[in-house]
């Protein structure tokens, strides 16, 4: 027992500020950041070898973070340096067609409306449903419960069961041996309730797009409220996400 | 001793043409494999013939021999199953069966293993093992599951609190990535290979670019292999942190629960530092890594992982010195040597068994000629065993980790992007194998006359291992099941594809 104190002790106070607490690495492949000044005429660099065709170039260059593995290729392709992956983590959307990229604004997501932030605003209880995919964002959801980011001090609990639970947090791009599943857990999660699809192949199908054996995301099979971009996202995307849809966060959902 | 003229031998990340490869008759085929001394199968799967037909092909190791054997057998319709004599083919033998619909006739147990085409109706709906009298009831479970995990749907049969028998059922993870892969290499194909199972990203890249490296004859510089290696151990010094953490909290132990769940992020965190992501997405890659590692940088690394691995192994002394935390993983879940044997089992779900077999040891490839790292076994077979491997096998990893990070060769770490995939060799078949953190991957690749890939297919471990979850759930209470699947810890995805 004096053991286990001793070592209590010894491993210290871990669970780290938020926001504001996460030091990322150089290395971390945050939002990207787009210069299309920089664009010559008619290059398609960055188009031709991104593995999901996640960018347009016409009328201007755009990523679409609902398909973009975040690899970089892109970056490494570019002979201008019109593109590179900035440090901001934060990237989570209301909508579909806000994760697109463009040069200048990203609109990040908007609170529910007040009437759901009563109700889930300081309680919020997930039933996690993996619909395939590779356990990646599954992983990285699971992490939020560890001490570091301790989920539960915001009132955020991953339940059991759908009939104990206020939506359903989705990964993986819907294959078509979980569809039934999902469809059943998303009925049995009592009204009113939320989506949240975590990860590109849960928004778009992701690496697995267009396979005859998946359905291209959970949109496809059930409503979305909130979308997480990422391959799979880090968790601080993922937490950002969820506070800043139950109006936990102060800060302005446009950034620049 | 069997003629070596059955068998066309293959070293690990190497190629032989394809028509070197024996085409037996379906009979010799099976007395070929069974009269191999030690036998094992790495991988059997099928290759569709040009004309009609199918031809099996077989992927064998045998104890003591660094290279693979590989035979293959044309067959029609059906065949007889291998199954009844070699137990570890039954799982190869369904899906040879639903892939293809060619029946190994006399296999016990001829069920869908993924829930595709005209084998099956709606997944998870198959005829189960049955148990009846009095007091035996049924426990089904998934394919949605309690906590944060895959789908995967469990049968039990129970007398009481007993579990007589379960009975797994898979493939709601299906998604089609073996089909995706024909045909290519193409700009999406190192990205679905990242994506065979999350947890295992930087094995199955390592696994891939060994193929494509085999075929294209790309030469990695020295430099490029020593990183690989350090991204392998720090992938499974990652998830066998967690691992322990997990078997913790399931027996609510939650001083080790937390600790351990921390330093598997710190770990992580050093994935993110060197390569750009926690999970080592993309850092392995055809020709060598993805980026290189700074020399200040690798020193600090190496200082990381010692102070984690310290960290690891006094949260392990926690549990191990606990004797209530103890009696709850001793005896639990035992899985004899044997059964892990004749399943043909890998990892560290086989070697806490006593099955004293390890990839990088007896397949090296790569930085693994230059470097020994112990195999950690255990003769216990239970969750306890399982934990300890892991406990060792991490502290063997940094161990490794924190010499290599000191003694990076130099030079470059990937030849440039168009030498890094060259076109393949046509008409050739190229063998893999990694000692993922959950234990032998194997990828068998054949070419066609183009160079592109006429089949490519994977066994991720929990191929081989699942059955063995079945096992040692044999007459333990229904409440371990938790700790027990805990301490095997199998990919849903890697095995559904």
């Amino acid at each position: 027992m004096l053991k286990a104190f001793l070592e209590r002790l010894r491993q210290g106070h871990r669970t780290i500020p938020f926001p504001g607490g996460a030091a990322l690495p150089e290395s971390f492949r945050g939002r990207p950041v787009l210069d299309a000044s920089r664009c010559v005429d008619g290059c398609r660099a960055c188009a031709d070898c991104c593995p999901t065709d996640a960018i347009r170039i016409e009328p201007s260059l755009a990523i679409d973070l609902g398909r973009c593995l975040f690899c970089a290729e892109c970056v490494a392709a570019c002979p201008t340096g019109a593109i590179r992956f900035g440090p901001d983590y934060r990237m989570a959307t209301r909508r579909r067609e806000d994760l697109v990229v463009e040069e200048g604004r990203y609109r990040l997501a908007e609170a529910l409306d007040r009437e759901a932030r009563r109700l889930f605003g300081r309680s919020l209880r997930l039933r996690q449903v993996s619909a395939g995919g590779s356990a990646g964002c599954e992983l990285e959801a699971a992490a939020l419960g560890n001490v570091v980011f301790d989920l539960s001090r915001f009132g955020v609990q991953f339940v059991a069961s759908p009939r104990h639970a206020d939506g359903l947090l989705i990964t993986g791009p819907v294959t078509r041996n979980m569809k039934l599943a999902l469809e059943k857990t998303y009925d049995a999660v009592p009204a009113p309730k939320i989506v949240i699809a975590v990860g590109a192949a849960a928004i778009s199908g992701g690496p697995f797009a267009g396979h005859a054996e998946v359905l291209d995301g959970a949109a496809s099979v059930v409503p979305v409220d909130l979308f997480v971009p990422g391959h799979p996202p880090h968790p601080l995307t993922i937490l950002d996400g969820l506070l800043r849809l139950l109006g936990r966060l102060r800060e302005p959902a446009s950034t620049r | 001793m069997t003629p070596i003229h059955s068998y066309a031998p293959i070293p690990n990340g190497g190629s032989a043409p394809l028509a070197i490869v024996p085409r037996l008759q379906p009979d010799r085929f099976a007395e070929a494999i069974m009269a191999t001394p030690g036998a094992r199968l790495v991988s059997f799967f099928g290759l569709p013939e040009e004309s009609r037909g199918l031809r099996l092909m077989a992927v064998l190791a045998r104890p003591g021999d660094a290279e693979l054997l590989v035979t293959s057998a044309r067959v029609e319709d059906a065949y007889h199953a291998l199954t009844p004599a070699l137990t570890q083919a039954h799982l190869f033998e369904r899906e040879i069966w639903e892939q293809w619909g060619v029946r190994p006739e006399g296999h016990p147990w001829l069920k869908p293993v993924r829930f595709l085409g005209a084998t099956s109706r709606d997944p998870g709906v198959m005829d189960y093992f049955e148990v009846e009298g009095e007091e035996v009831h049924e426990v089904a479970v998934g394919p949605v599951h309690a906590g944060v995990i895959e789908p995967g749907h469990f049968r039990f049969q129970c007398h009481g609190e007993r579990v007589l028998h379960l009975e797994i059922s898979l493939g709601y993870q299906h998604r089609g990535i073996e089909c995706a892969l024909e045909r290519g290499p193409r700009k999406r194909t190192p990205h679905i290979v990242d994506a065979i199972a999350g947890d295992t990203s930087v094995g199955h890249a390592l696994a891939y670019s060994q193929i494509v490296e085999a075929l294209g004859e790309v030469e990695v510089p020295a430099r490029g292999h020593a990183l690989r290696a350090i991204a392998l151990e720090l992938e499974r010094m990652a998830n066998h942190a967690g691992d322990l953490g997990a078997l913790a909290g399931d027996i609510g132990y939650l001083p080790a629960s937390s600790y351990c769940a921390r330093i598997r992020g710190d770990f992580l965190n050093l994935t993110l530092d060197a390569c750009g992501s926690r999970m080592g997405v993309g850092w392995v890659r055809p020709g060598g890594v993805v980026p290189d590692l700074a020399p200040a940088h690798a020193s600090a690394m190496a200082d990381q992982v010692t102070r984690g691995t310290e960290e690891l192994r006094r949260s392990f002394d926690l549990i191990r010195g606990n004797a209530t935390v103890r009696a709850r993983l001793e005896e639990t879940g035992i899985l004899a040597r044997e059964v892990a044997e004749e399943l043909g089992m890998v990892g560290p779900a086989a070697r806490a068994s006593g099955v004293d077999r390890d990839v990088r040891r007896d397949h090296p490839v790569g930085h693994y000629r230059e470097v020994e790292i112990p195999v950690a076994t255990r003769e216990t077979g239970d969750v306890f065993a399982r934990a300890g491997v892991r406990s060792l096998e991490v502290a063997h990893s940094a161990d490794f980790l924190a010499r290599a990070l000191r003694a990076l060769p130099s030079g470059a770490v990937r030849r440039n992007d168009s030498e890094s995939v060259p076109p393949l060799a046509p008409d050739r078949i190229a063998v893999s194998l990694v000692e993922g953190w959950r234990g032998e991957i194997c990828h068998t690749a054949i070419t066609d006359e183009g160079g592109r890939f006429r089949r490519y297919k994977i066994v991720d471990p929990s191929f081989h291992n699942w059955m063995g979850l079945a096992m040692a759930m044999r007459d333990q209470p229904i409440s371990d099941f938790p700790l027990c699947n805990k301490s095997f810890n199998l990919s849903y995805s890697g095995h559904d594809l």
